[in-house]
């Protein structure tokens, strides 16, 4: 019997030959992530379960990253509660300030997740390990408490649909622009409880890097995961890296999907996503109008190196619009050390651009970066919600890097070649 | 069980953060979070809302984040239970994990308008105006997902599990 890459992984934790969609299955999880958002409450429903210690202590990973370095009192309370739980169960892979990352950006890293693995993440944007060719998903704080117990998790085998990418990739036009273009063709709840597949010559062309940025804005098409078959790229990327073994899966080609869409990338122009919904795109030479007062890049969508290195060849030569400013975050410590060797940092830094400790803070309206009144944003992260970066009459748009680092210099949306 | 209430209504594609916005996840206690229960959505609604009022919405309801504080934010208020088009995927398995009554019915949500006093029958599904006197029914709760309610909620759920394995 065919099946997609997402039942084959769902079979194998689920100890079963074969799953269709809509059946209800229990599966073994590899992994379980909190943050210091979700993990307090976790932590909290853990302990009315009533068993002694986590299922395994090298499985479940903690990550304080939304408001660190703690941002006021409260912060800091719930932090304390997850130094304190990782102590007590003797957890190896909680992450300090000054070790840590955005959790997303952290896993594939560390090599905590590889390809085949099944993760749940009391984070909606755990599923971008799907990038790694893995079935990851974000679930709630009870969700993941009883995976800590339990080692387990229900789930429903979602429908795949599968998206075809063909065409050579424009310059410019990357993985942020190929998913956000998507959700503009299905709408935010275009892909509700399926899977998405990314298949196609442009994904088979696009980085380790991309694929993950894809895959993490999977949810804001309403999916419960995105995924792209593992190949030799993700070999080079996961060889010395994976803590566990792993294991590639593929679609067999006669699998069944709810739906195959076809795009041709080769004419596409990095896209904006207007306020209030990520499905609101638009190309870049639609929206250069638009005035802003702050541009963020970074977030477990885009705070990688390949994004760090598109913004400073972008920005080579220029400076930030006095009437901005410009905040540049490092999704990690290593990607942070990185960027520092590459002479990216001192880039930004003469270009007149802010560079932070890796944090999730402004991409959520959590701390640094708080929008005011009336303030426009353009940022690399996944979400442009009313109030989503601060006051609820401010605005967020969504971009690519290139885009985000040539908007901080002209002061407006505006496309790469603009500044060229 | 019969949930009633005056209902408010929203529209599509309500997200988390209007629900519970960012600013107070600082904090995970139910009595704070109701305090500011939609207040991105509509500013008075912490003022407004009654004990046993129902929530109506659109698609796509509770998309976004994977916070439970949204549910937990809802049912803190007082809400007796939200009915919309659709629910984002993982709010729906927060609200059933936490014991939040939820109901997706595209002709409920189409034809209840905001202040119209409602009754669910959540066993059955049906979904009665008392105001316009007409009658509507849900989706099916899968019964897995009804074990998960008589358990109190995943936590009773896993706990019940725990202690039949510990007997056999």
């Amino acid at each position: 019997m065919a099946m997609t890459i997402t039942e084959k992984i769902l079979a194998a934790h689920a100890g079963m030959d074969r799953v269709e969609p809509g059946q209800l299955i229990n599966v073994q999880v590899d992994l379980a992530l909190g943050n210091d958002i979700t993990a307090p409450v976790a932590i909290r429903e853990f302990e009315r379960i009533g068993v002694e210690t986590v299922w395994d202590r090298e499985r479940v990973v903690l990550v304080p990253d939304h408001f660190v370095p703690n941002k006021d009192i409260k912060s800091a309370e719930q932090v304390k509660g997850l130094r304190e739980f990782a102590r007590k169960h003797q957890l190896p892979h909680f992450y300090e300030v000054g070790r840590m990352g955005v959790e997303h950006c952290l896993l594939p890293e560390q090599g905590l997740v590889g390809p085949g693995d099944l993760v749940i993440g009391a984070d909606s944007h755990t599923c971008t390990y799907g990038g790694l060719g893995a079935f990851s998903t974000g679930v709630g704080s009870t969700d993941l408490a009883a995976a800590m117990a339990l080692g387990e998790t229900w789930l429903k085998v979602p429908e795949s649909i599968k998206f075809v990418y063909y065409g050579e990739l424009p310059r410019w036009v990357g993985g942020k622009d190929l998913i956000l273009y998507t959700i503009g063709q299905i709408g935010v709840d275009g892909a509700l409880y399926m899977a998405m597949e990314f298949t196609g010559p442009a994904i088979e062309g696009l980085g380790i890097e991309g694929r993950l940025t894809m895959a993490n804005m999977a949810v804001e098409a309403g999916a419960k995961n995105g995924i792209v078959a593992p190949d030799e790229i993700t070999r080079r990327y996961v060889e010395g890296r994976a803590k566990r073994p792993y294991t590639f899966y593929q679609s067999d080609p006669d699998a069944r999907y709810a739906q195959v869409i076809e795009i041709d990338v080769s004419k596409l122009e990095p896209q904006i996503a207007f306020p209030h919904l990520p499905e609101n795109t638009r190309p870049v030479s639609e929206a250069a109008d638009v005035t802003i007062d702050q541009v963020v890049i970074g977030s477990c969508t885009n705070g990688r190196l390949s994004d760090l290195q598109l913004a400073a060849e972008v920005l080579k030569g220029h400076r930030v619009s006095d009437n901005l400013r410009l905040l540049v975050i490092p999704g990690t410590q290593d990607i942070y050390m990185q960027a520092l060797r590459e002479g990216l940092v001192e880039q930004f830094i003469e270009a007149g651009a802010a560079v932070s400790t890796p944090t999730c803070g402004p991409c959520l309206g959590g701390h640094m970066g708080i929008l005011a009144k009336g303030e426009r944003a353009l940022a690399t992260t996944n979400r442009n919600f009313v109030g989503r970066m601060g006051h609820p009459e401010s605005e967020v748009y969504l971009c690519n890097p290139a885009v985000a680092a040539a908007s901080a210099v002209l002061g407006r949306i505006a496309a790469p070649w603009e500044v060229e | 069980m019969m949930l009633q209430g005056k209902t408010w209504k929203f529209g599509a594609d309500v997200d988390t953060d209007a629900i519970i916005p960012a600013r107070y996840l600082n904090t995970s206690d139910p009595a704070e979070l109701a305090k500011h229960c939609m207040e991105d959505a509509d500013p008075a609604f912490p003022t407004k809302v009654q004990p046993g009022d129902i929530i109506i919405a659109g698609k796509n309801f509770g998309c976004g984040s994977s916070r439970e504080h949204a549910p937990i934010a809802i049912k803190a208020a007082g809400v007796s239970c939200v009915i919309a088009k659709s629910f984002a995927r993982i709010f729906y398995r927060n609200a059933f994990n936490i014991g939040l009554p939820i109901f997706e019915s595209v002709e409920a949500a189409e034809a209840i308008q905001e202040g119209d006093e409602v009754a669910v029958d959540s066993a059955q599904g049906v979904i009665k105006n008392l105001t316009k006197n007409e009658t509507y029914k849900a989706t099916p709760v899968p019964e897995f997902m009804q074990q998960i309610i008589a358990a109190g909620g995943l936590i009773g759920y896993v706990s019940e599990r725990l202690r039949g394995a510990k007997q056999a």
